[in-house]
């Protein structure tokens, strides 16, 4: 009896274990679910917030979970200009904010930057180039509403490899929003045009990147992006249920581009308070109408690049378009193909708006190693195409060619050589271009083909200005229970300090102890001076965390934070579980200084009217960093378990069951004890023998 | 465990019990008949002698065998009664309720169409005595079954009167076009109705030959026959007006083969001829919702600059068709230039047009490679109807479309069933590159007529006699939009019930696929609407049969393709038995085998009872 009660005891122990096992996953979830909602419900008035932050920071990590919490940085008493300072941070903060502000004001330029810089160049040209070709057939202004242009710029790297950067831009002088359902397309792709019509978008930008920028040895992109797909999409305020057109949007433009946009979901969608205000014109900053998501895994192929040829409008029939074959783009370095759709000024007073469509290429090929040791390469080498005419809807089609570097031939050789030259404030960064008009007939010379031709003559090229802004970002820890992450900001300008704005998204489930939260640069602490944290809530929502940080002069700012990696319920895993799980890129953000004004090397032949005030041109200028995305190993389970479990639980039931229903079913007795072997033995004689037995 | 039936069991004062082997009768006797051994003797006496003391303990023995029976037969009803449910309850799919009965009744769908018709007597064409004599209304069934499932129904009510003073004025006018039109001031009749004056033959208002005139509303002049004049009885004169009223209801409402071809859905068709084949595949099937997209295709627009003024032709001639299908379906709009297009064919040189030819039998080539550019609309799920304009480049230019006897077609376009249309635009410009104002009103001409076709809008034939009014700005008459309600809303009924009839079997097959509520009301919705469109044909509102029958299509559309129904679509039985063996066989073995031996036994018992008895 004994026996079999411990029987019934070990099966309960058994039982109970296993059961333990599988409910924590949940219970721990709900748990934190909870708390964060515990925490959600006593958010701190915004009026006491700074004295909040003193004893926020001494309590446990889950008060830290508290929801849209932002400090505002905490005047110390100590310091004499209290309140000037506070506004000199405010104001930066506004600064940042409201950076792209119309351009039609010359204060606030950064935004516009580039475009404006584009455009400047024609205006330049005809300065600088007085004595070469005018255009000859300057089209007549066509009252068309809208237009087309095209151009491509190749940047010969300091680490001999090739960037090739194309850009399309057509601008259309129509109404998306007004309720009209007729709509007439000329220039502008119809399938996105409906897409913006419907959703009422207002901006929209879309990237593919495969391969990670290398800002070390390339330099800046002229337009950043993140490995893998990024998205994000301001609506006009008229929509009422944002998650829902941004949900829709998505698994549409997963369609147009043939990309999985429609694993974009509330897991990985945020809403940056700061870090992504709209590109183009308007006012609205209210971040409600704003989403932002980035997939890291996404591979972007040829299945990617077709969908976003086509909507061009010469295709890949005419134009530098024809340059762009799959399997000379995807044989490279760096890929990243864009798309950004937003409201511009149409023209320098800026009375009236045009929509922007901007669809951008960025090729880096690595050339040195594949051009068999000569350093050298052409249009055809690159793209395997040459150019013959420009796209005939193009307004403008232009090729142009970096030489800052190479001023007097020194470092490469260029044919066929052209005499326009251009000059471009390129992120703070004055740069000659040698440009082709492929308007121009004369551009292609005899043979009716243009393949320019680019030969290095020094074996080494010069060394490269270190970039001013740079980060990077890597996962520290053993184990898997917890770890770390590191984000490293670089400034490398010499005397200047200027502030970022760091932006980091991280899923659910690696759990952030924000209390862990540091920031130092150079050895000692460096406390942001805004802080928007939204904690993450299990399977809803990512953790978004956003600070402003300034960074001092030629330092290293190290933002680290601890984090706690959840368990998956078994079904949330990847197909690969054990290749790792991406965290996307941070994002930095920042008004660095020019390089033209950090110019000081008073050697250079200027005039000495320009040059008392170091301030020549734009003083600073955006620039968007990022990081590499990480990958972290989650615990993993054998996911032959559950069924190996179902087993053993059911055998275990099995085995208890049969002893409980022994016990209840059989009668018991004793048996007579049988007879030794020795009687035994003699009645087997004695049957032999006849005789009765014992 | 030894079998009960050998084992006697006794117990002694200290506790311990011992069982003691009794030998079966045979051996008893067998044992006795070895006499003088004493010791066997000896035994068998005492245990005579306990024998009272011995049936005390057997008694107990059976008393603790009973115990375990009914312990055995607790436990198994526990199994059956707590258990199985409980886990019937934990693992079943969630199934909302649905209207099974109300589902399988419209499996078995009988439609009835009613029409009002208004025949109007005007002055000479009844006498009076036949006035007074006739009899206001008059209702005729037609029965029509289709096959064993459907079965189809058209009730005319006519109703008969004669004109008023006013009616009289308005037929007085000289051309039948203008009686239209004043008639239409006097009164206007409801969506499906048809209203006939009967004009003495003698009148001047339809020219020679014509016998029936069909307006641009919903009424039409018949020319009084013959047998009227010559005084005969009213039933003769009745007789030979209803003939005459069936033909024109056949034009103006609709006909038994226009509703079995909107019927395809349900019933399977055997088209006699391959036109009646064509026909039916050329419209679009019913939708809520059209996109139609007008594409110029430029081919080579480094020489030709093509201007199209699609934003005005559109709005003049487009855009009134649309407006009056309004209660169809929603129509959106928009065009496109492509440029560098091309068709997928090369087209041949003619020698003898100077020209270059596209065969008709190289026609269905052209689409797919300009498919690919046109983009589907992302927007919506509306079917689309494509129209595109192909300007041929200069070196392939003129174009010329042929047909199968080698004429070059006049339109110079074609169209692709449930797709679109096709229209070639030459242009002659030598000095190359050249601008070019594309002429819209030919264009938008050809485009207007394959888009009618697409539609279903069909401009049958009329019989002899018979001469249709010019329709009007619109491009569509009142009579041809009833056509059009009567066939899309036979087809949206027909749709929405296969529809929810097969959703309804697919549901009942897989015991696996979840029912959520909201596919649970859908279907419920879908079922009512269906029953309301049922209701209203039959009542004669056309309007609102049409309005519900779109709304039973959305729903039931809608529940069929609700993504919930996917995910347990794929649960196989193997698996299930994979993971429920290890548990429920070695729990149901100990309490079969229990139950197997309680029956054995019992009926052993029995047989004994009957052999005590015997």
């Amino acid at each position: 009896m004994a026996a079999h009660k411990c029987n019934i005891i070990m099966l309960a122990f058994v039982l109970c274990g296993l059961t333990y096992v599988f409910v924590r996953a949940d219970i721990e979830d709900t748990n934190h679910v909870k708390d964060a909602e515990s925490g959600a419900v006593d958010i701190a008035p915004k009026t006491n917030i700074g004295a909040s932050l003193q004893s926020t920071k001494t309590e446990d990590q889950t008060q830290a979970a508290e929801e849209e919490r932002q400090w505002e940085a905490e005047t110390n008493p100590a310091d004499a200009p209290s309140d000037n300072k506070a506004d000199h941070v405010h104001d930066t903060m506004q600064h940042l904010a409201s950076r792209p502000a119309p351009y039609a004001k010359d204060q606030t330029q950064e935004a516009a930057e580039e475009e404006r810089q584009w455009e400047a160049t024609e205006v330049k040209e005809a300065d600088h180039v007085p004595d070469t070709m005018q255009t000859p057939d300057v089209p007549p202004p066509t009252p068309a509403k809208d237009q087309f242009q095209e151009e491509l710029v190749i940047r010969p790297l300091h680490s001999g490899d090739i960037y090739a950067s194309f850009q399309f831009r057509t601008m259309w002088d129509t109404d998306f929003l007004r309720g009209s359902k007729v709509s007439h397309y000329r220039l502008f792709p119809k399938s996105l045009g409906q897409v913006i019509s419907k959703f009422s978008v207002r901006e929209l930008h879309i990237s593919f990147t495969q391969g990670y920028w290398r800002t070390m040895q390339w330099g800046q992109p002229f337009l950043p992006s993140p490995p893998g797909a990024e998205l994000w999409v301001w609506f006009q305020d008229t929509v009422t249920d944002v998650d829902d057109a941004w949900k829709e949007l998505t698994n549409v433009l997963s369609g147009i581009f043939c990309a999985s946009l429609n694993f974009i979901d509330s897991t990985n969608t945020v809403q940056p308070s700061a870090s992504f205000k709209p590109l183009g014109l308007g006012n609205v900053t209210d971040q409600r109408f704003l989403r932002y998501a980035v997939l890291p895994r996404e591979i972007v192929c040829t299945e990617n690049l077709t969908p976003w040829k086509k909507l061009l409008p010469c295709g890949s029939k005419a134009g530098l378009a024809v340059l762009m074959k799959s399997e000379k783009l995807f044989h490279s370095s760096f890929h990243s193909q864009a798309l950004h759709f937003r409201p511009v000024c149409q023209d320098w007073k800026c009375k009236s708006t045009v929509w922007e469509l901007r669809q951008t290429l960025n090729v880096v090929f690595d050339l040195h190693t594949s051009g068999q040791g000569k350093r050298e390469w052409s249009l055809f080498k690159m793209f395997s195409r040459t150019l013959t005419e420009a796209c005939p809807l193009a307004s403008s089609s232009k090729v142009y060619v970096d030489v800052t570097d190479n001023p007097q031939g020194e470092l490469f050789e260029l044919s066929p050589t052209t005499p326009l030259l251009s000059q471009a404030v390129v992120l703070g960064d004055r740069r000659t271009y040698s440009v082709y008009d492929l308007t121009n007939q004369a551009t292609f010379g005899q043979t009716r083909s243009l393949n320019m031709l680019l030969r290095w003559r020094a074996a080494e090229s010069g060394d490269m200005l270190r970039p001013l802004l740079h980060g990077e970002r890597y996962v520290a820890g053993y184990g898997l229970q917890t770890g770390e992450i590191h984000t490293l900001m670089y400034n490398n300008h010499p005397y200047r300090a200027f502030p970022v704005l760091l932006l980091d998204t991280v899923p659910w489930y690696l759990r952030l102890y924000i209390h862990t939260l540091t920031v130092s640069s150079k050895g000692r602490d460096n406390k942001p001076s805004y802080i928007h944290y939204q904690p993450s809530k299990d399977r809803l929502r990512p953790h978004l965390l956003e600070m402003l940080v300034q960074l001092p002069p030629n330092s290293v700012t190290e933002v680290t934070v601890q984090f706690e990696r959840a368990l998956l319920k078994w079904t949330e895993y990847t197909p690969d579980p054990n290749h790792g799980f991406y965290v996307g890129s941070s994002v930095i953000s920042a008004l660095v200084p020019s390089v033209v004004a950090m110019d000081t090397n008073s050697t250079r032949e200027c005039p000495l009217f320009s040059s008392f005030f170091p301030c020549k041109e734009e003083s600073s200028y955006f620039m968007r960093v990022y990081t590499e995305p990480l990958l972290v190993n989650l615990p993993t389970p054998d996911f032959s378990m559950p069924y190996n479990v179902i087993c053993l639980t059911c055998t275990v039931v099995a085995v208890g069951y049969g002893s409980l229903y022994n016990l209840l079913t059989r009668t018991f007795q004793v048996e007579e004890p049988s007879p030794g072997l020795a009687k035994r033995l003699a009645n087997i004689i004695r049957r032999l023998r006849g005789v009765p037995l014992l | 465990m030894n079998t009960p039936e050998s084992t006697c069991i006794l117990e002694r004062n200290h506790g311990l019990s011992m069982s003691l082997k009794l030998p079966a009768g045979p051996r008893v006797a067998g044992a006795s008949s070895e006499s003088g051994d004493g010791r066997a003797s000896f035994l068998l006496d005492s245990c005579l002698l306990a024998l009272p003391s011995c049936t005390d303990r057997e008694n107990g023995g059976h008393r603790k065998r009973h115990r375990g029976r009914l312990a055995a037969l607790a436990i198994a009803v526990v199994v059956i009664a707590v258990g199985v449910p409980l886990w019937w309850k934990t693992t079943e799919t969630y199934r909302a309720w649905l209207p099974v009965t109300q589902i399988n009744q419209l499996a078995q769908l009988q439609l009835q169409l009613s029409v009002e018709v208004e025949v109007v007597f005007s002055r000479g064409t009844l006498t009076a005595e036949h006035q007074k004599k006739v009899d206001p209304t008059h209702t005729r069934l037609e029965e029509h079954p289709v096959d064993e499932t459907t079965g189809l129904s058209y009730r005319y009510e006519t109703r008969y009167r004669t004109a008023t003073i006013m009616e009289e004025d308005a037929l007085n006018q000289p051309t039948p076009a203008e009686t239209d039109q004043s008639l239409h001031l006097l009164s206007e009749s409801p969506c499906g109705s048809v209203v006939i004056y009967v004009v003495p033959e003698s009148s001047t208002l339809l020219p020679e030959g014509v016998s029936v005139y069909v307006g641009q509303r919903r009424t039409s002049l018949l020319r009084a026959g013959r047998p009227m004049r010559l005084g005969v009885g009213l039933k003769e004169v009745l007789a030979h007006l209803e003939t005459q009223v069936q033909q024109v209801l056949k034009v103006m409402s609709f006909s038994h083969s226009d509703i079995t071809a909107a019927l395809s859905d349900r019933v399977r068709l055997d088209y006699s001829s391959r036109d009646g084949l064509v026909d039916s595949m050329r419209a679009f099937k019913s939708s809520p919702g059209y996109e139609i997209t007008f594409s110029l295709l430029n081919p080579d627009p480094k020489s030709h600059h093509l201007h199209w003024d699609i934003e005005a032709a559109v709005q003049s001639y487009i855009q009134p068709l649309l407006s009056k299908l309004a209660p169809v379906a929603d129509f959106s709009l928009d065009s496109q230039i492509l440029y560098y297009a091309v068709l997928g064919v090369n087209p041949r040189y003619d020698p003898s047009l100077n020209a270059y030819t596209l065969n008709a039998d190289s026609l269905s080539h052209v689409i797919n490679p300009v498919e690919a550019r046109l983009g589907s609309s992302a927007a919506s799920s509306n079917p689309v109807l494509n129209f595109l304009l192909y300007v041929p480049d200069a070196r392939h230019s003129p174009l010329y479309i042929t047909d199968h006897r080698k004429y070059t077609v006049v339109s110079n376009a074609f169209s692709s069933p449930r797709w679109g249309g096709i229209m070639v635009y030459n242009v002659n410009g030598t000095e190359l590159p050249v601008d070019i104002n594309i002429d819209m009103t030919r264009v938008m001409g050809v485009f207007l007529a394959q888009l009618r076709l697409m539609l279903g809008v069909q401009s049958s034939t009329p019989p002899p006699g018979f001469l249709v009014g010019p329709c009007g700005p619109a491009g569509l008459a009142d009579w041809e939009l009833d056509r059009l309600l009567w066939s899309r809303s036979v087809e949206n009924v027909a749709t929405a019930t296969t529809t929810i009839t097969s959703l309804a079997q697919l549901l009942d097959q897989i015991g696996n696929i979840v029912i959520n509520d909201n596919i649970a009301e859908q279907v419920s919705a879908a079922v009512a609407s269906l029953q309301l469109a049922v209701g209203q044909l039959e009542a004669g509102n056309l309007g609102l049969a049409l309005q519900y029958s779109k709304e039973a299509i959305l729903q039931s559309e809608r529940a069929f393709f609700d993504p919930s129904l996917l995910h347990l679509l794929y649960f196989p039985d193997d698996q299930k038995f994979a993971i429920y063996i290890p548990l429920f066989l070695p729990m149901c073995v100990p309490i079969l085998l229990s139950l197997l031996k309680m029956a054995a036994e019992a009926r052993q018992r029995r047989r004994a009872r009957q052999d005590k008895k015997e």
